[in-house]
């Protein structure tokens, strides 16, 4: 019973990935078209980011220290996991700030 | 060694999982296998939902749809940059490991990218994915909160990390950003229009927002 669900959710989560990558094998060239793909990783990041990522922490103060954090980071550069672990950091800091306040 | 800040945000998430997994009555074994074959998040939490609830299949191949439709849109644009290495059966192989995350690092990554780098890309978070959902359901124990909610922000700043820096030299990104934010926030906090699940809203802020700015700014040379 449970089986037939996770199959089910398996086949459908696989096909959406699968076919795109398998149908579009050589390089499409509208310039608009490749123009949009260009600009959808940018566009699905920055929709996935906010707001979610200041409801992602226990507390929003701590979220918003955070994203300011990785904000500042990544504005010099500093690669993924730098910032990432720096965010956790902060995040971690105030949130055990807060205990005291 | 890109695919570990990825893993490692994957423990904290999986772990989650996990353990809601078993709480709502799973097996550990049944975690784990959901976790194995799907590795999609918010598409194994509603599914555990649905299945606990007994809702029809149709309802389940629905929302799974919905949720992930936003994969289709990055396996396009990642089959775009893929060089001459990628068979048909590497694709069949590597389009499983499409997630958001695995997706972001590499469509961040300059010029084309090859089989050996994408299989490096997912293998780690992959794993990571797998053993979040086994601990967190085999011992659905609790982590101190505070270490959880600090783990659960890393995935986000990693986003950060990923889109700031070609936003920040080049004007068209950076509008594009904006819109896509701007409607996301406008979905979110929008009576009636906040309904709309996550991974529609994805959809709808990505697209109109990649739209406007392939009409705005076309690039005569794409340079990925």
């Amino acid at each position: 019973m449970i089986l037939d669900y996770v199959l089910i959710m398996a086949m459908v989560t696989y096909l959406i990935r699968m076919l795109p990558m398998v149908i579009f094998k050589r390089k499409l060239e509208n310039k608009y078209v490749k123009s949009f793909l260009y600009y959808v990783p940018f566009a699905v990041l920055g929709a996935m980011t906010i707001p979610d990522i200041f409801t992602s922490t226990s507390s929003v103060y701590s979220a918003i220290a955070g994203t300011i954090v990785a904000v500042f980071l990544s504005l010099k550069e500093k690669g993924l996991l730098i910032c990432a672990i720096s965010a956790c950091f902060t995040v971690y800091a105030v949130e055990f700030l807060l205990r005291f306040i | 060694m890109d695919g570990l800040p990825i893993g490692l945000g994957y423990l904290s998430v999986s772990f989650t999982f996990g353990m809601m997994a078993v709480n709502t009555g799973f097996s550990v074994f049944d975690a784990l296998l959901i976790s194995m074959t799907n590795l999609t998040s918010a598409g194994q939490f509603a599914g555990i939902g649905l299945i606990s609830s007994g809702a029809p299949y149709i309802e389940m191949i629905l929302t799974q749809f919905i949720i992930n439709l936003r994969y289709a849109l990055m396996s396009l644009s990642l089959s775009q940059k893929t060089d001459g290495t990628f068979s048909f059966l590497h694709r069949l192989l590597i389009s499983f490991g499409i997630t958001d995350e695995i997706f972001a690092v590499a469509s961040g990554k300059p010029g084309e990218i090859g089989i050996r780098y994408m299989y490096g890309l997912i293998s780690i978070p992959y794993t990571g994915w797998t053993l979040g959902t086994l601990t967190g359901a085999g011992f659905c124990t609790i982590l101190p909160d505070t270490f959880r909610s600090a783990l659960s922000i890393a995935i986000y700043a990693m986003f950060i990390a990923i889109i700031i820096p070609p936003a920040k030299k080049s004007r068209p990104v950076f509008n594009v950003l904006m819109i896509a934010v701007a409607l996301s926030c406008i979905i979110r906090y929008t009576p009636f229009l906040n309904r709309v699940s996550g991974g529609f809203a994805i959809i709808i802020c990505a697209f109109v927002a990649a739209t406007i700015g392939a009409k705005l700014y076309p690039l005569e040379e794409v340079t990925k």
